[in-house]
């Protein structure tokens, strides 16, 4: 199956450790993914809260391209960036009207049945289960993940068709893949605050803090997501909150590709691993020592 | 030659204010065959009736045409008194110039013009009228009652009250329902169960009602007077006539753990051989054979079998079908409680503290797993903090249904109350969207759980509850001060939303009634005809209908058996006599038109000569069941159908009079 792939701007920025991981896999899975050529902004965050129109055409004209180039299915590993094509795509489906408004403004077609995967869905349905299975070669039997879903890979549900969007499952499902045991808590789908990082830091901390203490409560050794602005908010800020709580966490957050990466036996290096602020040094021995022993 | 007689009412402003009702006796007037023509203010009332039977008698009418309001209001007024001066009622058409004339139009001109052509129309239908008779049907006077519950216990016993003989099913071991399962009843406190076991154990005792627990109907023909049904009585393993009810055999049993008792909503464990509950109507335990060990291992345990006294346990006994023949139906099939894993945000199923409105009934029954005494299911602990939760499934058109349960209002400050009263010193927090109170006593109820019991009405919705060091953390709004809570409980109950009972919509369909797309059953009239069902001889009771309480639950069950007491009155019930009628001599025998009938009204009919040989097989309209909707009358190729009142002559010389 041709897989058209829309990184979006984190991916090429803030969070190239997703990237970088996402492709070393699919090396080693030995599938191909093409980016979206002269692909745009996804218009996440700021385009749906100023101009309806602008947040659908902004998505649609990545999907069109897709299209016209042949694609079926679309890889869009940012959560957000997701969610942003599955809700245009949506709209689209539904409404006539608007479809018209904005092919028309884009001079050009889009049929709009483009099947949108986040990567929780790409790795479950796409790749499949039995094959990350198989490629797994050093389990990570004794290290305890958390995996943290945030808001927009479930919701709103209506839209997003994947799984339960109070508890999903499926990101714990790929961790026991690896040998790793799922860690279950209470805040897989809380709010970590999102793009409120940069303006109110406060509450990020508030929210954030709740979600990492949870985890570290539940007795996780790290922690995994499938969102880089989850990623930025859980890792990034966690020195801060360690220091405004007063309380250490030490929760190296990973993404779910370096999770698989470092389960198929692939060099941290060659996943980006070391590019995260808390580091996974302390994880990543203990990894060494438990496949040292099996 | 017609002799035709035309009186255009005024209604007082309502057709007179927008048709020129003069205009239309004018025009009536000169039509050929119209021999009389008048215009009245009122002509439903006394004199307005008089003066029609008296024009009826001078003129000797033949038919009569009433441009007034539409036929659903008054034509039977009006057929009644054409009736009393000697004219066959279907003799009268009503030209409808109120609801289709004068309460859509605004230009007095435009209306009279269309007021005159709908009586003209009517005027040509009721030339080629022909006398109809009205059709009768035989009525067995016997009642099947489906559900035995509140509701319908209350419909049996009013039946059997009156002297007509009823079959009372019921799905469960038990008859009771789910009101024998609550603990105490607002706005009242009577103890649920002391109230209603007298009336379990009247209808076990009552001569005229015959009792079938454990039983379901499995198929129903025929229409009213004449229902056959067929009745599964489920193999019980135990017989009945022998039972004491001793409870020998559910003391032997060593199947004490893994099955979950139905009537505790799972917070107990029962036996494969058990009641129940203790008050059981009949006392007579069932085997359930799925969890049985006897069954599963092969013969090997047959403890009960044993123990048992009177030795009325027989592993053998089979299903039984018994068939009946009813003249009615009460389907009072009840209600189930949503299922709530679309709140996954609440955690129930996940967290043991975490309960449903009916389970903690049962923490506080008597007879339920604690005695009565409240203790929270993970630990055994008594909670000092319960939340309550309204509205879970209940107007969320988004996760839920969008209409009001109507009980958890109630039920909820109930529970706080008892709550207070059980264990001291407690705290309980309800949060709500409004509080709907409306009937007797109630608000004063709800008012008293605030002002006396001390618990907290909270406005606005729970977000998220989660387990933290042993407390339930339940986070919130308060939209009254606009502030976000979070409150560390013991215990958390839901109140969840009332649905119908399962399998319900098969049973409707089974029925030949509607529901609606949540599957409660519909009334013939949501406000005059609220104990009918869409098919006659069919009645409804309880929450099968929607949600209701239990003073509703009862009064529709008694206005059920009101409705059936009433029809047995007679020895026939009388049909409309404008139904499907087959032409058999041009019949072909295609049956496209059985096919087409939605109330199974059509069936085959054998034409044999004096020698029993047969000549044809055409198609045969029962008249107890067909309606006269005319389906049948499209579908058929041969034109060998036609309804009485609306056949293809008089449709056809409206329309010519309509183009004229």
């Amino acid at each position: 199956m041709k897989l058209a792939y829309y990184p979006g701007c984190s991916l090429k920025g803030t969070s190239f450790e997703y990237e970088v991981s996402l492709l070393k896999i699919l090396e080693v899975l030995n599938m191909e993914i093409k980016e979206i050529p002269d692909w745009n902004c996804c218009g996440a965050s700021a385009a749906h809260s100023i101009n309806h129109n602008l947040s659908v055409a902004l998505p649609a004209r990545n999907l069109a391209i897709a299209e016209k180039d042949g694609y079926e299915s679309v890889l869009a590993p940012c959560a957000a960036c997701s969610n942003r094509l599955k809700n245009a795509d949506y709209e689209l489906k539904n409404d006539d009207i608007l479809k018209k408004k904005i092919t028309d403004s884009l001079e050009m077609p889009y049929n709009a049945e483009m099947s949108i995967n986040n990567m929780l869905e790409f790795l479950i349905g796409v790749v499949g289960k039995d094959k990350i299975k198989s490629m797994v070669k050093k389990p990570l039997s004794g290290i305890k993940v958390a995996s943290y879903y945030g808001c927009l890979l479930v919701r709103p549900p209506k839209v997003m068709q994947f799984d339960d969007p109070e508890n999903p499952v499926t990101m714990d499902e790929l961790v026991a893949l690896t040998g790793a045991e799922p860690v279950d808590y209470s805040f897989k789908t809380e709010c970590c605050g999102a793009i409120n990082s940069l303006s109110k830091p406060d509450v990020v901390m508030a929210l954030t803090g709740n979600i990492l203490y949870d985890i570290k409560k539940n007795g996780a050794d790290l922690v995994v997501v499938a969102c880089p602005l989850c990623h930025s908010n859980l890792d990034v800020r966690q020195r801060e909150i360690e220091r405004k709580y007063d309380e250490k966490l030490g929760l190296p957050v990973l993404f779910i590709t370096e999770l698989l990466g470092l389960s198929f036996g692939i060099d941290p290096k060659d996943l980006a691993i070391d590019g995260h602020m808390v580091a996974a040094d302390r994880v990543l021995k203990k990894i060494k020592e438990l496949t040292n022993q099996q | 030659m017609a002799r035709i007689g035309v009186f255009v009412c005024w209604c007082g402003s309502n057709i007179a204010g927008t048709v020129d009702v003069e205009k239309v006796r004018e025009e009536a007037a000169k039509i050929p065959g119209v021999v009389s023509a008048l215009d009245y203010k009122y002509m439903c009332s006394d004199p307005g009736q008089n003066s029609l039977r008296n024009i009826i008698k001078e003129k000797n009418l033949t038919g009569i045409v009433l441009a007034a309001c539409s036929p659903h209001m008054h034509e039977n007024t009006f057929r009644k008194a054409a009736a009393k001066e000697g004219l066959n009622p279907y003799f009268v058409e009503i030209a409808n110039i109120r609801e289709q004339v004068s309460w859509v139009h605004e230009d007095k001109e435009r209306a009279t013009a269309k007021a005159v052509d709908l009586m003209k129309m009517m005027v040509e239908k009721v030339k080629r009228d022909r006398p109809i008779e009205d059709v009768r049907v035989p009525l067995n006077k016997k009642a099947l009652v489906i559900g035995g519950g509140i509701s319908g216990i209350q419909a049996a016993l009013d039946i059997a009250n009156g002297g007509v003989e009823v079959l009372l099913v019921e799905k469960e071991p038990s008859i009771g329902g789910r009101m024998i399962q609550l603990d105490e009843t607002f706005p009242t406190l009577d103890c649920s169960s002391c109230i209603m076991t007298p009336k379990m154990v009247e209808a076990n005792q009552h001569p005229n009602i015959k009792l079938y627990t454990y039983s379901e109907v499995e198929d129903i023909s025929g229409y009213i007077g004449n229902f056959k049904i067929k009745i599964k009585k489920k193999a019980r393993s135990v017989v009945e006539k022998d039972c004491t009810g001793c409870g020998e055999c559910w003391n032997a049993c060593p199947m004490h753990k893994n099955v979950k008792s139905e009537f505790n909503v799972n917070l107990s464990e029962r036996t494969a051989i058990y009641v129940p509950f203790p008050q059981a109507v009949p006392l007579v335990p069932v085997l359930d054979r799925s969890v049985c060990l006897h069954y599963k291992k092969g013969g090997k345990c047959q403890k009960c079998f044993d123990a048992c006294g009177p030795k009325c346990i027989d592993f053998s006994l089979q299903d039984e079908i018994i068939e009946e023949t009813v003249g009615a139906i009460v389907a009072s099939t009840g209600y189930d409680l949503m299922d709530t894993s679309m709140y996954g945000e609440y955690g129930y199923g996940k967290y043991k503290d975490v309960i449903s409105g009916l389970q903690f009934e049962r923490l506080l029954s008597a007879s339920g797993p604690t005695e009565g005494v409240i203790k929270r299911p993970s630990d055994g602990k008594t909670p000092q903090t319960i939340v309550f939760v309204q509205c879970v499934g209940s107007r969320d058109p988004e996760k839920g249904v969008p209409y009001c349960s109507k009980v958890c209002c109630m039920y909820t400050a109930k529970h706080a109350k008892l709550f207070a009263h059980k264990v001291h010193g407690s705290q309980s927090y309800v949060f709500y969207i409004d509080i709907r109170s409306t009937s007797k006593g109630y608000e004063e109820f709800v008012r008293g759980t605030m002002e006396q019991d001390g618990a907290i009405y909270l406005r606005g919705r729970v977000s998220k509850i989660y387990e933290d060091e042993g407390k339930l953390i339940v986070k919130g709004a308060d939209t009254l001060s606009g502030n976000q809570v979070e409150i560390a409980a013991d215990m958390v109950v839901l109140a969840t939303g009332v649905i119908p009972k399962k399998g319900s919509d098969k049973l409707a369909q089974m029925l030949g009634i509607s529901y609606d797309k949540y599957g409660f059953f519909t009334e013939s009239h949501p406000k005059l005809r609220p104990a009918e069902s869409s098919t006659a001889g069919i009645f409804l009771a309880g929450m099968a209908q929607g949600p209701r309480d239990i003073p509703e639950s009862v009064v529709s069950g008694s206005a059920a058996a009101s409705k059936i007491l009433g029809l047995f009155s007679k020895n026939e019930y009388e049909v409309e006599g404008t139904i499907a009628n087959v032409n058999e001599a041009t019949c072909v025998a295609c049956f496209y038109c059985q096919r087409v009938c939605a109330y199974n009204a059509i069936s085959k009919k054998e034409i044999k000569d004096r020698s029993g040989k047969l000549i044809k097989v055409v198609a045969n309209v029962n008249p107890g069941l067909c309606t006269g909707c005319g389906a049948c009358v499209n579908a058929c190729f041969s034109k060998s159908i036609d309804v009485k009142g609306f056949m293809d002559d008089q449709i056809y010389a409206e329309i010519k009079a309509l183009a004229v």
